[in-house]
């Protein structure tokens, strides 16, 4: 692409050169290029014998907005939702002023280079993992938007998952800022490019299916019957079937809902493949019967978060009326 | 801050024009009449030829908006891009217009520090969630685009997904040119969503000649057309946009 090219000229740097920030007047030597997208290049740098990660683009306008995504993750404690901002600033070359910032390098193979490392063993893990980082994410408003796998890096050990790149990530609510097409939900024809949870869940599901095949797939007839059919083509997928066909249809409202079902499943893995082993007539009917008292569960349980929605609403109904006739 | 309406061209095509008025001319028109006009250029996957892409990156230049060149397998997630990107461009020009009234000089949004430019770009992302966008789509129907139509049909679906999932108004308006009479031929009057296109399209006829032109000039009328409409119904047309920025 013709931006890409144009991009990569202006914001060009050769490893060694020293940027020094005009407010701040941080310096950062290049080290090598960490890789590059629609949005800037990312270079590996040093300050003070500290490896960083410096994110330049010409287009100040993302830089900024993406700054102030990392900062309102900042805000929340406890979980690391993307890597910690540590510097923004604006650097003076003779060609004109290109803006960056500097975040924590997080060092690792991306999530496809290390299930196909260590094996697919790892692949349930990694994603509830990243279901957990999800679900702190869409709980402090927040939608993460580009999910793929070139935004996911496994850090470790001990092995954890981590997103980078927030380029794509959009307050709940608005429009999908920034979106890959093979896990964008409504390039499948399976929903809008509204910012609300099942939108990432979404892509979780189709990263689940691209570890399966890595080199992705074309879409032809580009509906739930394409993706179910490639689904059950590998026997890797066919375990995690209910989840990526619940995460696909848009039926979790809760990233915490799909971890929960994910974990269900690999946690049961290992006994359903010894029953099988033991007694191949009753192949995981104890799991069936878990999954459909799950299901049961569920059902009164939204007949009752229905109910208490009705009554609020109606309560804060009265109360806009009366503060109308006030 | 007040928000008016959007105006913009989106002009698919894939090389030179050649017949009637200077395309130039007529995208610097719409860039007065506060209407951008974004290109994008739709190649095959060899060669780029150097006088068609010199032309689409000038009408853009010329119409203040933003051009890229793309083969035709990226061209969905370009059109949103190319139309989010020249939003942003035209926001960001009325933000920093805002800014010089109240700072003075010529000072814009890349001059405040970090910490402050942080909190005037909420604001204009908050503007590009909720302005309402007019977005006149202005189809190259010559020989060489016959094939890439259906990709093109997929792109602009793809794009009223897109702008759909904001909270603004959109409408969209879609011409070809040539058409089967004229040079321009109205396909689809504005409306809030593109579907109603999937029939039209797979109909439409190829010819010979490229009038970019004229049809950037019919598509400026277009849009006056409707406005002197709506001012009948309306008084609140008055638009925060009209100046050039």
């Amino acid at each position: 692409m013709m931006m890409n090219h144009s991009l990569k000229s202006q914001c060009k740097v050769n490893p060694g050169t020293v940027i020094e920030g005009k407010w701040h007047r941080n310096r950062y030597t290049i080290i090598k290029e960490l890789g590059y997208g629609a949005n800037g290049i990312v270079y590996l740098a040093k300050n003070q014998n500290q490896q960083v990660a410096l994110k330049m683009s010409d287009n100040g306008m993302s830089i900024t907005s993406e700054v102030n995504v990392l900062k309102s993750f900042a805000k929340v404690q406890g979980s690391a939702l993307g890597p910690s901002l540590l510097d923004v600033d604006d650097w003076e070359r003779r060609s004109g002023k290109v803006s960056f910032y500097i975040m924590e390098y997080i060092q690792g193979p991306d999530l496809l280079t290390f299930i196909q490392q260590k094996g697919p063993s790892w692949t349930g893990v990694l994603i509830v993992q990243l279901l957990n980082d999800l679900d702190a994410l869409h709980k402090a408003g927040w939608v993460f938007g580009d999910l793929k796998p070139d935004n996911l890096i496994v850090t470790g050990p001990p092995s954890k998952i981590r997103t980078i790149d927030v380029g794509g990530t959009t307050i709940q609510g608005r429009a999908i800022k920034e979106f890959t097409e093979f896990y964008d939900r409504g390039y499948w024809g399976l929903g809008t490019r509204k910012a609300e949870p099942a939108y990432d869940l979404f892509a979780a599901a189709m990263i689940l299916i691209n570890t399966a095949y890595p080199k992705r797939f074309a879409k032809t007839t580009g509906d739930l019957k394409q993706l179910k059919l490639m689904v059950r083509q590998k026997k890797e997928l066919l375990k995690y079937e209910d989840v990526i066909l619940n995460a696909l249809q848009g039926q979790y409202s809760s990233a915490g809902e799909m971890r929960n079902d994910m974990l269900q499943l690999t946690r049961a893995n290992p006994a359903q493949r010894s029953t099988v082993s033991r007694n191949p007539g009753q192949t995981a009917s104890p799991q069936q019967a878990s999954r459909q008292m799950h299901r049961q569960k569920k059902q009164k349980g939204s007949f009752f978060e229905t109910l208490l929605i009705t009554l609020i609403v109606t309560l804060l109904y009265f109360l806009y009326i009366y503060g109308q006739l006030l | 801050m007040k928000t008016g309406t959007l105006k913009q061209i989106l002009l698919i095509t894939d090389g030179c024009s050649n017949q009637g008025e200077d395309p130039f001319a007529m995208a610097a028109l719409a860039k007065e009449q506060g209407i951008t006009v974004n290109v994008i250029g739709v190649m095959e996957q060899d060669v780029i030829d150097e006088q068609g892409m010199n032309e689409i990156e000038g009408i853009a230049m010329s119409g203040g908006g933003v051009s890229q060149v793309v083969y035709s397998q990226q061209l969905s997630q370009t059109v949103q891009m190319v139309t989010r990107k020249a939003m942003t461009q035209t926001l960001q020009g009325v933000v920093n217009k805002e800014l010089q009234q109240i700072l003075g000089g010529s000072r814009t949004m890349e001059d405040l520090p970090p910490d402050q430019r942080g909190e005037v770009m909420e604001v204009v992302d908050e503007l590009g969630e909720t302005v309402e966008l007019e977005v006149l789509v202005l189809v190259d129907t010559s020989a060489s685009m016959k094939h890439k139509l259906p990709t093109v049909k997929e792109a602009l679906l793809d794009l009223s997904l897109s702008l759909n999932a904001r909270s603004g108004d959109n409408r969209f308006s879609v011409f070809v040119f040539p058409g089967k009479k004229k040079d321009v031929e109205k396909l689809l009057d504005w409306t809030p969503n593109l579907e109603s296109l999937t029939s039209i399209f797979s109909k439409l006829t190829t010819g010979g000649i490229t009038p970019t032109g004229p049809a950037i000039h019919e598509a400026l009328n277009h849009f006056k057309k409707k406005r002197s409409l709506r001012s009948l119904l309306s008084r609140d047309d008055e638009s925060f946009f009209e100046e050039s920025v």
